[in-house]
């Protein structure tokens, strides 16, 4: 099959100029006068992506009755986020922090492993040529397309068989594989791993691995970590596979729980109270995700794009 | 596959002679690499593939069990009524959000490589803020939002004296979820895009410049083009996206049950079947053929994509 990919040189232009490009064009662009209209443009823009995020934060510092009467971008008549917490994490014997750890343990155990796994198979893909890789590598760029949902089902099914459903293994083992990571480590390693590198340490007489964990896995470094950020959002953020696999509340990810709370809250019945409870939930919820991305900037604001400017 | 490794390795004549030596070694080590990756895609893709298209080929009596039915389940998922308008709709969904999303992502992409924008660097961080927003909470929030009785969005309306439209009803909740859609992943399509921009030489720029085009001409002519990549990767992504659509309706389901039915998606469809109605084989086929129609659109995408970048 054909990838969504350009021309191998294409590919290389585009690594090894994007660092140097960089440094050349913020020179050059120094002189570069502003528009007032396109910032204008560009930020009432930036209003429809923060607003309702804002409304979440504001509203997670208002008790139930302001949430139905006052503006929702004001604050409430009472400061109530403190009350809001203490009831999110002590609703249901305290079930929102078991939900927490197990999101982040689904999500770094996933992740890591996806991009371990994703780093040896790319890396050997990039950088060896061997009779079967050109095959291997074309399953995994098909696998890409298959929707992830189809497998689902069968996997629930061969899952209970096991007797595997309804534990962590469940959601971990399935998010292992991430045809994805193996195609942007393989288009990253390309680059980032010179072959003259490797012939040099091979012909001082170093062994393969060697090779592999002393020289590449340095130079692999920024790539695995993307691979690492894209797979922890992938993992962070998943529903559906939880959402079948699981039965247990005490097993449920954020995502799983917060649903299920939120449809016991709009089903009503004396379940109104909830919604100051999911809101408060929700916007807890996020923070982890947004300090991680705060933080690898530099890693995401490249590296996201890995497969759009290479590949 | 177009892009291969190339092979700029130029071997000294002694490393040549060794060359047989060290090529076993190598592939060797390539294969004990992949091995790992190999043998959990085969236990977590394959062998769950292949028991689904297995599945798929049975059918189940309350009288006998299991039965072979060859492609029955097939036939009957062509004729379904449910199943084809959950596809029309995902296509519609498709043709709709796709080219707004991908359209506000490449404006706010060339926008912010122009460097016109003051304050880019916000502007780039605040836009790809929603991708780290998981879509249950994304949902969840925006559900909030479009509520009737205290919804921001009616709120806002009532402000200034307009009647809202309800925003969870049949006929508008479609293009309510397209919206939370977009407000999910018009950021991460940005990134890339912007990336692809930020990746073209400047001395194209110049020489353009040299040349008099001005900076419209410049977007269209070199711009657009360096984009085509990115764009078909975001392109890409859409279309596997928008089929496999499932957590925006199955959570807008809790709050507008009237507007959004079992079948609102074929996703949503084939997992009510099988979680809901227990009809694992038929919910198998439902998924297999769903499957099928994205790797097909996703083909004819590349398909016209490739020929016309040979024809450019």
């Amino acid at each position: 099959m054909t990838a969504p990919a350009m021309s191998t040189e294409a590919e290389h232009a585009a690594v090894k100029s994007a660092p140097v490009v960089g440094r050349r064009r913020r020179k050059a662009e120094r002189g570069k006068q502003r528009s007032s209209v396109l910032t204008v443009i560009i930020w009432l823009t930036v209003l429809y992506f923060i607003v309702p995020l804002l409304w979440l934060v504001i509203s997670s510092t208002k008790d139930n009755a302001d949430l139905f009467t006052t503006f929702g971008l004001k604050l409430g008549h009472s400061f109530q986020l403190f009350k809001n917490l203490g009831s999110l994490f002590t609703f249901q014997d305290g079930i929102y922090s078991r939900w927490l750890i197990n999101t982040v343990l689904y999500a770094v155990v996933g992740s890591v492993g996806a991009a371990v796994l994703s780093t040896m198979a790319g890396y050997a893909l990039a950088k060896y040529r061997f009779p079967g890789s050109r095959a291997v590598f074309n399953i995994v760029l098909g696998s890409i397309m298959v929707p992830l949902t189809a497998l689902a089902l069968p996997t629930y099914l061969l899952f209970a068989a096991a007797h595997l459903t309804d534990t962590p293994w469940a959601v971990i083992l399935p998010s292992l594989v991430s045809p994805f990571g193996v195609y942007l480590m393989r288009v990253y390693a390309a680059d980032a791993v010179d072959d003259s590198i490797l012939e040099a340490a091979r012909i001082d007489g170093a062994s393969e691995f060697r090779v592999f964990r002393t020289i590449s896995l340095k130079l692999l470094t920024p790539g695995i970590v993307t691979v690492l950020l894209f797979q922890l959002v992938a993992t962070w953020n998943n529903y559906f596979l939880p959402l079948i696999m699981l039965n247990s509340p005490k097993l449920f990810p954020v995502t799983v729980g917060l649903a299920q709370w939120q449809g016991a809250a709009a089903a009503g019945g004396g379940a109104q109270v909830l919604f100051s409870t999911v809101i408060t939930g929700a916007f807890v919820s996020i923070i982890p995700l947004m300090i991680a991305f705060l933080f690898l900037q530099r890693y995401w604001q490249s590296g996201l794009a890995t497969g759009g400017v290479k590949g | 596959m177009t892009a291969e490794t190339p092979r700029r390795m130029a071997l000294s004549a002694p490393a040549a002679r060794r060359s047989r030596g060290i090529h076993a070694g190598q592939t060797r080590t390539a294969w004990l690499l992949i091995l790992p990756f190999l043998l959990v895609f085969a236990a977590f893709f394959t062998v769950p593939l292949g028991y689904s298209a297995y599945l798929s080929l049975f059918t189940s009596k309350l009288v006998g069990g299991e039965v072979f039915s060859g492609l029955d389940n097939y036939s009957r998922a062509l004729h379904d009524p449910h199943f084809w308008e959950g596809l029309r709709r995902v296509a519609f969904f498709l043709c709709v959000q796709m080219p707004i999303m991908l359209a506000a992502s490449t404006f706010i992409a060339l926008a912010l490589d122009s460097q016109r924008v003051r304050g880019g660097k916000f502007v780039r961080l605040l836009v790809f803020v929603p991708y780290a927003v998981p879509s249950v909470v994304a949902t969840l929030m925006w559900g909030y939002l479009y509520g009737k009785d205290y919804g921001l969005i009616t709120q806002m309306f009532d402000a200034v004296g307009l009647h809202a439209p309800d925003l969870l009803s049949p006929g508008s909740i479609l293009g309510s979820t397209m919206n939370i859609v977009c407000w999910e992943f018009v950021g991460y399509n940005m990134i890339v895009l912007y990336a692809a921009l930020r990746s073209v030489p400047n001395d194209l720029y110049e020489a353009a410049e040299i040349d008099g085009a001005g900076q419209w001409r410049i977007a269209w002519s070199i711009k657009l083009p360096a984009l085509r990549p990115a764009l078909l990767l975001t392109l890409i992504f859409s279309i596997i996206g928008s089929f496999q659509l499932f957590n925006e309706p199955n959570l807008l389901f809790n709050i507008a049950p009237n507007a959004i039915g079992s079948d609102f998606t074929p996703n949503l469809y084939a997992y009510n079947l099988a979680f809901r109605g227990q009809d694992n084989n038929y919910a198998a086929a439902i998924a297999f053929l769903l499957g099928f129609v994205v790797m097909i659109v996703a083909f004819v995408v590349q398909g016209v994509t490739n020929r016309k970048e040979r024809q450019a």
